[in-house]
């Protein structure tokens, strides 16, 4: 499986060709807690990197998911929408939200790879 | 030398041992407090639904007031009856101003020779300072420097029987004293979860040692502030600051019960006027609960409307009620919108979704009213 790149915001993708799988991290998901509900875009909307693309709601709050990179969402989670406690469960897995066509390929370069994120939630 | 961060942060006797356990700590109300344990909020939840759980509750305030005539000096600030409390009684009652909005909710405990007060940590200090002022010659307020806790779940009778033999048999708000390892503690037949359970006041140096004591008993796990968040919402029990405060009157938060049948008669409160009118002609909006028939939680200051159209009110708590399985809210409504059932639209980022007007609470209360009762 290719090699997962992080934002800052706690997002990560994994790029399947021209494809963007995207999600929230093992440490988002377990800042946030227990997550009972997922609000995904609708399928052919445009993202920009950095935009708001989902929200996520834990039992305490509801936070927003940002686009690490721009493009198309081609797919979305459908099973989020009744079993959103695959975010916990399965974070960088079942627990995926949205899949991009992405129109930039390179901005995939500019995330953190593991390593990377890893020293920067170490820091936080 | 002092640092500005930590001296921020409230401690209470317990802080050592959430940190031990795990908790994932957060400020409230000026404290440094847990919110959940490795178990999670809706594991916590469910527990003490099922079992028996202990929260911290130690930032709460606790206070005494003394003097020959506490209850009625206390009486002139609440529209609670005191002076009809016998030993041992508890009563749910709110300090309210000239315009009947509310300054804080307390639970008042006559233990005898004095009352025993306990109010919310955000507000102890504005409590103290109001009541005192009120307080005539020969009356006296003090705070306690001492840790409480709770104890809430089905299983929590069983469980404190085996410390505190007795305990077991004391119906809903009423108290004793009782002592556990050779300390003398106060334990009250209360809880603000829906459930069955007690709140025990305890000297700040022994707290942790009676709390590790009722954490080995077999069916307590610790709790903290988000389940006790979820548990009170589902129960329908108000928050203050959120749910009632000094713009809503105890008339609309629907705690005219109370406010018994001398105190109605007799008035003699802060607010007392527009209290006793809501009362006998109803408020202009009143609390309810609210059913978002999806999955979408509906949080604190969402707006509800009519369906299609126009603004009834607002949501003050929401979120997500594990017994229920779904999303719940509780808020306020105009006269008129409020029955139970009728459809109405909760705004949730800017969405119209539907909901519906419900009963209060969500989960059954589990009080215990006394043997065969």
């Amino acid at each position: 499986m290719a090699e997962l790149r992080y934002s800052e915001e706690h997002e990560w993708v994994r790029v399947e060709g021209d494809i963007a799988v995207i999600g929230i991290s093992d440490y988002a998901q377990e800042q946030l807690g227990d997550v009972v509900f997922v609000e995904l875009p609708e399928r052919g909307r445009s993202v920009a990197r950095g935009e708001e693309a989902a929200v996520v709601e834990s039992v305490k709050a509801a936070s927003e998911v940002y686009a690490p990179v721009s493009g198309e969402v081609v797919e979305v989670n459908e099973p989020l929408a009744d079993d959103p406690g695959l975010v916990n469960r399965e974070p960088t897995a079942g627990g995926w939200f949205i899949k991009v066509r992405m129109a930039d390929l390179g901005e995939v370069e500019a995330l953190l790879d593991q390593t990377a994120y890893d020293n920067f939630v170490s820091t936080l | 030398m002092s640092d500005p961060e930590t001296a921020a942060a409230k401690t209470t006797p317990l802080t050592g041992l959430h940190r031990e356990l795990g908790a994932r700590m957060a400020p409230f109300a000026g404290y440094d407090m847990p919110i959940r344990y490795a178990g999670g909020i809706i594991e916590e939840h469910l527990h003490t639904r099922s079992a028996a759980s202990l929260f911290d509750v130690s930032h709460m305030g606790q206070l005494t007031i003394r003097g020959d005539d506490r209850a009625r000096a206390l009486e002139a600030l609440v529209p609670g009856d005191i002076q009809g409390l016998v030993p041992g009684g508890m009563r749910y009652t709110m300090l309210t101003d000239e315009a009947g909005g509310i300054l804080d909710d307390l639970i008042v405990t006559d233990v005898g020779p004095y009352l025993f007060v306990v109010a919310n940590a955000a507000c102890k200090e504005a409590d103290i300072a109001h009541i005192r002022a009120a307080l005539p010659a020969g009356c006296a307020l003090d705070e306690l420097d001492r840790g409480l806790v709770a104890l809430q779940g089905p299983k929590a009778a069983a469980a404190l029987a085996a410390l505190a033999p007795g305990a077991e048999a004391l119906p809903f708000m009423t108290a004793a004293p009782f002592e556990i390892d050779g300390v003398r503690l106060a334990i009250m037949r209360s809880g603000y979860t829906g459930e069955d359970g007690f709140e025990i006041s305890i000297p700040a140096d022994d707290t942790e040692r009676i709390a590790r004591m009722l954490l080995d008993l077999p069916e307590v796990e610790l709790a903290g502030l988000g389940a006790r968040d979820t548990l009170r919402l589902e129960a329908g029990l108000c928050l203050y600051g959120q749910d009632i405060d000094r713009t809503t009157t105890p008339v609309e938060g629907g705690l005219a019960w109370t406010v018994g049948k001398r105190r109605r008669a007799e008035g003699g409160f802060p607010g007392a006027g527009v209290i006793l009118d809501q009362i006998a002609s109803g408020p202009p909006r009143r609390r309810v609960g609210i059913r978002p028939d999806g999955r979408a939680p509906a949080r604190a200051h969402t707006p509800v409307r009519e369906v299609g159209g126009e603004a009834v009110g607002e949501i003050t708590s929401g979120g997500f009620g594990p017994s229920v399985g779904g999303p719940v809210a509780m808020g306020y409504v105009a006269a008129g919108a409020g029955e139970a059932g009728r459809a109405v639209e909760v705004v949730v980022r800017d969405k119209p979704l539907p909901a519906r007007i419900a009963t209060l609470p969500f989960v059954r209360h589990r009080y215990f009213k006394g043997k065969g009762g």
